[in-house]
């Protein structure tokens, strides 16, 4: 579904990634774990574009969304994303959150896209808070209203960029309980977390990402159970 | 003489001046508004010669007394045959005067809005335009409506120097009572209290409108 070849990013003289080569199936779960700074979040901005890749190509769905001629924005429609801070918008009600680029991008009619907010909205458990505003939420209910609002346009895909880092931790099970639902229901999606249990509960694969390369991918058995590197060992020592 | 019976005695001068004062400050903000809006985005166009233009523009504005722009544009044009009547040119260098200082205003909003909020929605396939109407703006606009408060009040007294070019508005009409009654005082005060009582209501009003905005997003 997703394929990545010889991707590369620098900032200047700053190689944040140096050459990432990865295939994501259709329905698979890939979490992404490594020390900060090891270009993790880079990498998972770069496939839908929010970083420009300086080199190499990806292919979503069978087109290089990396060529100068493709329009971003139709593959974003496909490809949600959840960022660490939420960035819902402070300014509309939950529901006008999560029905704005329905109605804009996808064109559907208002009736329509918040019949579908509100089943999304269900499944994630805040039905009650459709005319709330983000600030009156608590950082889980801000993270699941930023998932809905990511799946009301219907992605074939999913990224999360640490969706956990920002929440207190009485709240991190609810936004995971979410996810893993999700992951239940066949989504396809890419996470980069630092929360080890869940991805060896949710991931199908793991890749373990260092310096601007992956460094070693698996199962979670493998992965956790056997690392082969050295420097999988050092942090997953560190970390669990 | 009795300053409310001088107010009333020549109350349809100064009820006249108030229509064109009224009328020039309304242009002005109308038009300095979504000419200001114009300008703070050509500001931060990826183009260098628009950014150039909008620098240019903005500098130059700033930089130079409005009655010689006011001058300029009603007389300096004429002479190459550009002729406005008194009350275009004074809505002219209104609008174009506020626009300098609310473009300044409206980018420095624009990029106080979080980075977070453009990724977000451009993640959501939503297109620069669109995003920067139903995301960035109504965010920047609404931080920095004290500041737009302040350069509509300024639009409302600076009017007053459309009166150097003939316009009849509140100063205008001011100096007119003036030449009849041989009051040098008593008209000046009519019209600075009328003038207070336009910028007064204007600030009550927008700081209603502040209120209302927050109770929507109190961060």
């Amino acid at each position: 579904m997703i394929a990545v070849k010889n991707l590369e990013k620098h900032y200047g003289k700053l190689e944040i990634l140096k050459g990432i080569d990865l295939e994501i199936q259709k329905g698979e779960v890939v979490v992404v774990i490594g020390p900060s700074g090891s270009g993790k979040s880079t990498f998972l901005r770069c496939l839908n574009l929010l970083e420009q890749p300086t080199g190499g190509e990806i292919t979503f769905e069978g087109e290089s969304i990396t060529s100068r001629k493709h329009d971003i924005n139709l593959t974003r429609e496909k490809m949600g994303m959840v960022f660490q801070q939420f960035n819902l918008f402070p300014h509309m009600t939950v529901l006008q959150n999560i029905t704005l680029a329905p109605i804009k991008v996808k064109k559907q009619s208002q009736q329509e896209a918040e019949k579908f907010a509100l089943n999304l909205l269900r499944t994630v458990g805040l039905e009650d808070k459709k005319d709330a505003y983000p600030n009156q939420l608590s950082g889980g209910q801000k993270q699941r209203i930023a998932i809905a609002r990511a799946l009301a346009m219907q992605p074939h895909v999913m990224l999360f960029d640490e969706p956990t880092s920002a929440l207190d931790p009485e709240m991190v099970g609810e936004v995971l309980e979410v996810m893993k639902k999700l992951a239940e229901d066949g989504m396809t999606m890419v996470i980069v977390t630092h929360e080890m249990g869940f991805a060896r509960e949710v991931g199908d694969r793991i890749l373990f990402m260092d310096g601007g390369f992956i460094v070693e991918q698996g199962t979670p058995a493998e992965v956790f159970g056997n690392p082969k590197h050295a420097r999988t060992q050092d942090f997953l020592s560190k970390v669990l | 003489m009795n300053i409310f019976s001088l107010a009333y005695d020549y109350r349809n001068f100064f009820l006249s001046g108030l229509q064109y004062t009224l009328l020039l400050a309304v242009l002005g903000v109308f038009f300095g508004f979504v000419l200001g809006i114009a300008v703070a985005l050509l500001r931060m166009s990826k183009l260098r010669v628009l950014r150039f233009i909008a620098t240019a523009w903005v500098e130059f504005l700033r930089g130079t007394p409005m009655l010689v722009q006011l001058f300029l544009i009603h007389y300096g044009l004429a002479s190459f045959g550009v002729e406005f009547s008194a009350v275009q040119s004074g809505a002219i260098t209104l609008s174009i005067n506020s626009s300098a200082y609310l473009a300044e205003i409206f980018r420095a909003g624009i990029q106080g809005v979080d980075r977070g909020q453009v990724e977000a929605a451009r993640s959501l396939g939503m297109r620069q335009a669109m995003t920067m109407r139903h995301i960035v703006l109504p965010q920047a606009l609404k931080s920095v409506l004290p500041a737009i408060g302040n350069e509509f009040i300024t639009i409302i007294k600076e009017s007053s120097i459309v009166s150097f070019i003939g316009v009849a508005d509140l100063m205008f009409q001011s100096r007119a009572v003036t030449t009849i009654t041989y009051d040098g005082f008593t008209p000046l005060i009519v019209v600075a209290v009328m003038y207070f009582v336009l910028t007064f209501t204007m600030s009550k009003l927008l700081g209603r409108l502040e209120r209302r905005l927050n109770t929507d997003d109190r961060r």
